[in-house]
């Protein structure tokens, strides 16, 4: 017999392995989170992905499915929690959607639009933070960075190469490039690296492609970033309907 | 008869675009002005507000002491407070200068900059002083409701305000929101 978990009340099966997050996504069931990937081991340091286990909170995309467990996700509870959190996040870096390129196809953007989050709440730290246009193709902009540590798992996991670490705690948590110089260019990274597209926000772009789809016709300006989440993970309820969508994104 | 809802609006440090998208609701501002009458705005020239508004609708951050008291004056007469657009909200692309010391703004607008002639730093006691940041309005004082956006559409301003003349709380659907 097939073992179960129950999430929202929805019986839900999985395999000896597979975390809360695998075996939600597998069933169609999107659990906000940001430094979660379905490609990469999980890092469980957003804590977007909360969910109640049993009467506990724990990080779904660490924790491992197990037979029987009632799992509470998609409450008002926890996704207030969930819209404080990304409201952090906002006033920690530096985020003014407007001026980004990322604007549209942005995950942290994207949360905040799916949580209905209209403020940041908090006080702006407006803290001073660099940029690194060094690379030729690629550029830093730490103002943007949530350190979810995705470019350095894609780095050091698909790419063989180990250009990206997050240095130092707390507050002055940021992310380094391992080179002598501290550059970019001074790195064997490359813009057909999985690191050079796996960022969730527009801490790492590609140069020259500024606009490229216009603001307003861009993924999360229309379809919500479960839907485009739970695609992406691998669950079909509607093919068409995505591969139309990302299609025509770049037509015209 | 019952009175009209009052309704003040101004930009602080805005670019008057979210001002421009309030108007975008085009006719329907008609319908609107049946039941609502503008109170100090940059639509009608009135200079300060009446004790008695019901809403206060403002774009723009908080750059400078003069935007502080016209923040306060609304605090101070409204029942219902809103930030509208980015600006108004985290500072917006006027707080691109919060990454550059004052002192240093001023030098390259007004000392060092390409094309500056007579240097000086304007002083003139009628300016207002800058504050040292550009601020969110909510940093200031207590804000009831945010239109996000830059700007927020027109339909943003006729859900929100519908919303709340008909008595019900306001609510944006996902379509309606954008922070860009
Ligand atoms: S990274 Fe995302 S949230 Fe941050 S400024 Fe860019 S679009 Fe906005
Ligand atoms: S640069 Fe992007 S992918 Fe890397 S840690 Fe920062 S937010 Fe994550
Ligand atoms: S997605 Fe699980 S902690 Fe970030």
């Amino acid at each position: 017999m097939s073992k179960t978990i129950t999430i929202d009340g929805k019986t839900i099966p999985f395999e000896e392995g597979q975390t809360i997050m695998d075996a939600a996504s597998a069933a169609g069931v999107y659990i906000p989170h940001l430094c979660h990937h379905p490609d990469y081991s999980p890092h469980g340091s957003c804590k977007l992905c909360n969910v109640s286990v049993n009467g506990r909170i724990c990080s779904s995309c660490t924790f491992p499915a197990m037979d029987g467990q009632t799992v509470l996700s998609d409450t008002h509870e926890l996704n207030e929690d969930r819209r404080r959190i990304t409201q952090m996040l906002f006033v920690e870096g530096n985020h003014l959607c407007p001026g980004c390129e990322k604007s549209g196809n942005c995950q942290l953007q994207a949360v905040g639009y799916h949580l209905n989050m209209l403020d940041n709440h908090f006080p702006h730290f407006y803290a001073s933070r660099e940029m690194d246009a060094s690379h030729p193709d690629v550029l830093i902009d730490h103002n943007r960075c949530i350190f979810c540590t995705l470019c350095v798992r894609a780095s050091q996991q698909a790419d063989g190469k180990d250009v990206f670490a997050i240095s130092g705690r707390g507050i002055n948590k940021h992310l380094i490039v391992n080179s002598q110089s501290g550059l970019l260019k001074d790195t064997d990274f490359e813009a057909t690296d999985n690191a050079a597209h796996i960022c969730p926000t527009g801490a790492i772009l590609a140069k020259r492609q500024g606009f490229r789809v216009p603001i307003g016709r861009r993924t999360y300006d229309h379809k919500e970033i479960d839907q485009v989440s739970l695609a992406e993970s691998g669950y079909r309820p509607n093919t068409t309907l995505i591969a139309e969508t990302e299609q025509s994104q770049y037509d015209e | 008869m019952t009175s009209k809802i009052r309704v003040a609006t101004t930009s602080l440090a805005g670019c008057f675009g979210c001002h421009m998208s309030f108007l975008d609701i085009d006719e329907r501002m008609l319908k609107l002005v049946e039941v609502v009458e503008f109170d100090r705005s940059p639509i009608n020239d009135i200079e300060h507000c009446s004790s008695n508004c019901d809403i206060g609708l403002i774009e723009g951050g908080v750059c400078n002491s003069e935007n502080v008291h016209v923040l306060r004056e609304f605090r101070k007469n409204c029942k219902i407070l809103v930030a509208v657009g980015a600006c108004a909200i985290n500072g917006g692309l006027p707080a691109l200068r919060n990454f550059v010391p004052l002192e240093e703004c001023l030098a390259e607008a007004y000392l060092d900059g390409i094309g500056v002639e007579n240097p000086q730093i304007p002083s003139d006691p009628e300016l207002p002083l800058l504050l040292d940041k550009v601020r969110p309005l909510h940093e200031v004082v207590k804000i009831d409701y945010y239109l996000p956006g830059c700007p927020p559409s027109a339909d943003v301003f006729w859900k929100f305000l519908t919303d709340l003349i008909a008595g019900s709380e306001p609510s944006l659907p996902y379509e309606l929101v954008h922070y860009d």
